[in-house]
């Protein structure tokens, strides 16, 4: 009886307590474009903590176009004045947002968990605005990495590039064994992703000038045209179906040999992971030769909105609280490929590329070449960033001459769109 | 027996409440397309950018729309679209209903397999279309397959005919539809008329060109009228079939309004453009509707 | 011959007919190649795909793909399959279509038999509203919408798509009932029927085939709709922008047999409609619209 009674107790507790909770806090709504496997399992563990604390998630998947479609349901939730409580986003876009007014603040949680101290700076960047924390960054990308299939490698002389004459050497070594040299999708983003990393490798200087700070001498001048000839020079090296293709679908002509290598960012290494490949065993991953030292970044980060009433706000600082913490971070960031974006994190569970991607990442945040991809949304806002996508893509696709007249064509156009 | 005021007040609430009724709708159109066409037109003297931002720059944004290189391409390949498009669907459209109008046997198996693209989304018909036009999965590794090693076609992965894959797959989603119209039409024709013509010794095809095709008229006119609107709001099928892509030789109108508003942050110049596309379709519209409307009084 | 020919005016040949029946199968071939692909290919396990021809019958069948997407396959975190989604298509798609339709044919029934001054130019102004690029409403309807309360709400959407069908059933409706004989209207009106009544008991009986004709076109439009659902349907997303997030997925193996189950399970419902509606839509059609 007495056991009987006790357990009622228990029970009755519990019950209140599992009501106080749920009238306590309140349920986040979460719009994101991470609607595939891996991705969403990863998220999977951040609803399943939430839901430990009380709080329910409410799904708002939104997918295509690496985030398009999601962007443009956010501004009519916006516009309708009912935004949802974090939203995934992206580099420049955060700070449009931002300069909107229509944020919310998480100074309190920062403060108390001591953020400013464990994200890089080139990261609060973005994740502040005005010197109030708006957004929890979940994970760094970087995207100036090279996957080369070990096989056909290996047929090309086994060396990993390190220049670019070393890197022509092997493309050219891999066409005469008969495979794709350059695993390549034509998508605007995907292009931008190669230039990027050929701006990048004319130095972190010339990147900063040309990217970041938008100098039309830079944009127009020789070096930029030199790149520009690189870049068509690259287009010699996919085949001639690369249009439209998906950025997987040229991982696995990597994977199966199909393709010698891919210029990729590191979420390709979750496709070679799947498909049961080894790092350093059946597959290399290199930084683009010339960019040893550097990392062009991107970093989704959930923005959080001002949302009204006290348990919402609660929930939402609750929700950014779980983002940051180092478990979460850990979890998330070994099955998305990506790297921590908090610098105090171990790095025990990450394979032998992740850990290369972690070293790398703290390396260039201490020299200060951490930088934020153009082609991720990162250097700059996206009307300039379209405008160069543009440029690239036209480049890519044959419709300039040579580099100088696409520099000329990426100096105008960057200045049309500012 | 109502009395004379009763009745009175009944006979002027019936001659009101026709009025009543329409007004609820025509007031949710004056506001929702009026209204939001005024919004846009003013728009797009402003210099928004993420949202709806109220400072006045002129024709600002016209003089930068007209400048880029990515409208005047939008704008040459709705001309290719729009005319390979209503010509095709109204050339084909005809064509079949003409010949399941010959008391054809299994015409109700074959209407409904022609008609049925028009009941698909733009994300089934480009999902199918994408992988079939693809050379790598699609039509041309099939024909490798099947031993044709040479057959080659490669027009999506291409700048200069991706724009003629768009074509087809449009042509497939609506010609069955503007088939139904004309089919509609040709039975609608009184069989007398056409008795006395084959009498005065009119081969078939005098019968069609000279009585049959000018009889279908208003059937012509509404499929030019729907394909028409069609073709210039046609933005679905783009995304879901080459994206703009390669490059940016398929970007048309819409596709360009819907990523100068919502993608690229320029909402003045995507309203601009929007106006643009609205003035080309009230040019197009209003002449017609004045026409039809006026021979109806 | 004669059999053939008694019914129709115009009388072709053996030839002529054997060309005719062949052109007209090669048309239904083309027309429903994509069908056939994606049904094929969503009946097959993915590495037959990936590996094989795509005209190809499957080697081994399986109906796995077609269990994934309806009721298992991942769409945002949580692996739900369209199951959830359809339904609330379906509380959308059901009220928007009734109600653009039964107000198309109350104004219909007005513009033609209770004229008044200025009326056509209010049907003209309605008309035009049918050819609105939807993209260009966007940020207005949502300060309205916003507004109203209205935002990310089933009732908010439903609204959405009444307002930009009423343009079309009207159309519809407008051009139907002004082939039907005024004088009955007339002659009810002496006899002291009223608006509704004659409503009631005179148009709408004889109305069935232009309903079919609204229903299907304002049923296909609105299911079909992406861009309103995925802005303004909030939590209660539609079939579409589901079938979006999973053949959109950015990342991972793309299952392309689940991805094609999926699509003809989305298109289904509209399917449905015209293959068992398709003949009273050529009659209808033939009724109301080309006559013009």
């Amino acid at each position: 009886m007495a056991v009987y009674l006790a357990r009622k107790g228990a029970l009755t507790c519990a019950l209140l307590a599992s009501t106080a909770l749920a009238a306590q806090a309140e349920d986040v709504e979460v719009l994101h474009w991470w609607t595939s496997g891996g991705e969403a399992a990863a998220l999977n563990v951040l609803k399943d903590d939430l839901q430990g604390k009380g709080i329910g998630w409410v799904d708002m998947p939104v997918a295509g176009g690496g985030g398009e479609a999601a962007m443009t349901a956010l501004r009519a939730r916006v516009t309708a004045g009912n935004p949802p409580t974090a939203v995934q986003m992206l580099g420049f876009d955060i700070v449009d947002w931002a300069q909107e007014g229509v944020l919310g603040n998480l100074d309190e949680v920062a403060t108390a968990e001591n953020w400013g101290e464990v994200v890089p700076d080139a990261l609060q960047a973005f994740s502040k605005h005005e010197d109030h924390w708006i957004a929890a960054p979940v994970n760094v990308h970087s995207t100036n990495w090279v996957w080369i299939n070990k096989a056909a490698l290996d047929a090309a002389g086994g060396k990993a590039p390190e220049t670019w004459d070393e890197l022509i050497a092997v493309l050219d070594q891999m066409k005469a064994n008969g495979i794709v040299p350059l695993g390549h999708g034509g998508q605007p983003w995907q292009d931008a992703t190669i230039f990027d990393a050929l701006v990048l490798a004319e130095g972190t200087d010339f990147y900063k000038a040309a990217f970041i700070d938008l100098d039309p001498e830079t944009l127009g001048g020789e070096r930029m045209a030199a790149a520009f000839d690189r870049l068509i020079v690259l287009r010699g090296y996919v085949d001639d179906n690369f249009s439209g293709r998906d950025w997987n679908l040229a991982s696995a002509m990597v994977i199966n040999g199909e393709a010698g290598m891919q210029m990729m960012g590191d979420w390709a290494k979750g496709e070679f992971l799947k498909a049961g490949k080894v790092p350093g065993q059946d597959f290399v991953c290199i930084r683009f030769p010339g960019t040893q030292g550097a990392v062009t970044f991107n970093s989704d980060q959930f923005v959080m909105f001002d949302v009204q009433g006290e348990g919402k706000k609660q929930a939402q600082a609750q929700m950014a609280s779980a983002i940051m913490s180092p478990t979460f971070q850990s979890a998330f960031n070994v099955v998305k490929g990506s790297v921590p974006a908090r610098t105090d994190v171990p790095d025990a569970d990450f394979d032998d590329c992740g850990k290369k991607g972690m070293a790398d990442l703290a390396e260039a945040n201490t020299n200060g070449t951490l930088l934020g991809s153009m082609a991720h949304g990162h250097a700059n806002p996206a009307a300039v960033k379209n405008a160069i996508y543009d440029v690239v893509t036209g480049a890519m696709n044959g419709e300039y001459g040579d580099g100088a007249s696409a520099a000329q064509a990426l100096a105008d156009a960057v200045a049309g769109a500012q | 027996m109502p009395t004379p005021v009763q009745a009175d007040l009944r006979t002027r609430l019936q001659d009101w409440l026709p009025r009543l009724v329409l007004a609820p709708s025509f007031a949710t159109t004056l506001l929702f397309v009026y209204g939001f066409i005024l919004f846009t037109l003013l728009l797009s003297f402003t210099g928004s950018r993420m949202l709806p931002n109220w400072t006045f720059v002129g024709f600002d944004n016209y003089q930068r729309l007209f400048g880029l290189q990515h409208w005047q391409i939008a704008l040459k390949n709705i001309a290719i679209f729009a005319s390979l498009y209503i010509a095709i669907c109204t050339a084909l459209g005809l064509l079949l209903a003409i010949f399941l109008d010959q008391k054809i046997r299994g015409e109700g198996v074959l209407r409904p397999i022609y008609l049925y693209p028009m009941a698909l989304s733009f994300i089934v018909t480009g999902t199918a279309w994408k992988w079939f036009l693809d050379p790598g999965i699609g039509l041309e590794r099939v024909m490798h397959l099947w031993g044709w090693e040479s057959f080659t076609f490669t027009w999506i992965k291409s700048n200069t005919m991706a724009i003629y894959c768009i074509v087809i797959a449009a042509v497939w989603q609506s010609s069955g539809f503007v088939m139904a119209m004309f089919l509609a039409g040709l039975r609608g024709i009184d069989n007398e008329v056409l008795k006395a013509a084959q009498i005065d010794g009119a081969s078939n095809w005098q019968l069609y060109r000279r009585i049959v095709i000018p009889l279908l008229r208003p059937a012509f006119l509404s499929a030019f009228v729907i394909l028409a609107h069609l073709a210039i709001k046609s933005y679905d099928l783009v995304i879901a079939l080459t994206g703009g892509g390669p490059g940016r030789s398929t970007e048309m109108p819409a596709t360009f309004m819907y990523s100068y508003t919502f993608t690229r942050n320029q909402m003045g110049v995507g309203a601009a453009s929007a106006v643009i596309m609205l003035m080309t379709i009230a040019a197009i519209m209003v002449p017609y509707l004045y026409a039809e409307l006026k021979e109806k009084k | 011959m004669s059999a053939v020919t008694q019914d129709t005016a115009v009388s072709t040949g053996r030839v002529a007919r054997a060309f005719i029946y062949l052109l007209l199968i090669l048309f239904a071939l083309f027309y429903l190649l994509p069908l056939y692909v994606m049904g094929v290919n969503s009946l097959k396990p993915l590495q037959e795909i990936t590996g094989g021809n795509m005209m190809a019958l499957p080697a081994t069948w399986t109906l796995e793909p077609w269990r994934a997407a309806w009721s298992s396959a991942q769409i945002g975190v949580q692996p739900t399959g369209l199951k959830p989604y359809f339904i609330n298509s379906i509380l959308m798609v059901v009220p928007a279509v009734a109600i653009s339709t039964v107000l198309g044919a109350l104004n219909g029934y007005i513009l033609t038999k209770w004229r008044f001054r200025g009326d056509t130019i209010v049907y003209g102004l309605m008309l035009f509203s049918c050819f609105i690029p939807f993209q260009i409403v966007l940020i207005p309807m949502a300060v309205v919408l916003g507004k109203l309360g209205l935002a990310g709400t089933v009732p908010g959407l439903i609204l959405v798509h009444v307002v930009y069908g009423l343009g079309f059933t009207t159309l519809y409706f407008r051009n139907y009932y002004a082939a039907f004989p005024t004088e009955l209207v007339r002659a009810a009106m002496m006899d002291g029927a009223g608006f509704f009544r004659i409503f009631w008991r005179i148009l709408l009986p004889v109305s069935g085939p232009i309903a079919v004709v609204s229903i299907i076109w304002q049923f296909t439009n609105i299911w079909n709709d992406f861009l309103f659902g995925v802005s303004f349907g909030g939590t209660s997303q539609p079939m579409t922008a589901a079938l979006n997030n999973l053949v959109q997925s950015s990342t991972g193996v793309k299952e392309y047999n689940v991805h094609f189950a999926a699509a003809i399970l989305a298109a289904l419902p509209t399917l449905v409609v015209y293959v068992v509606a398709g003949r009273y839509f050529v009659r209808g059609l033939m009724a109301g619209s080309v006559k013009g």
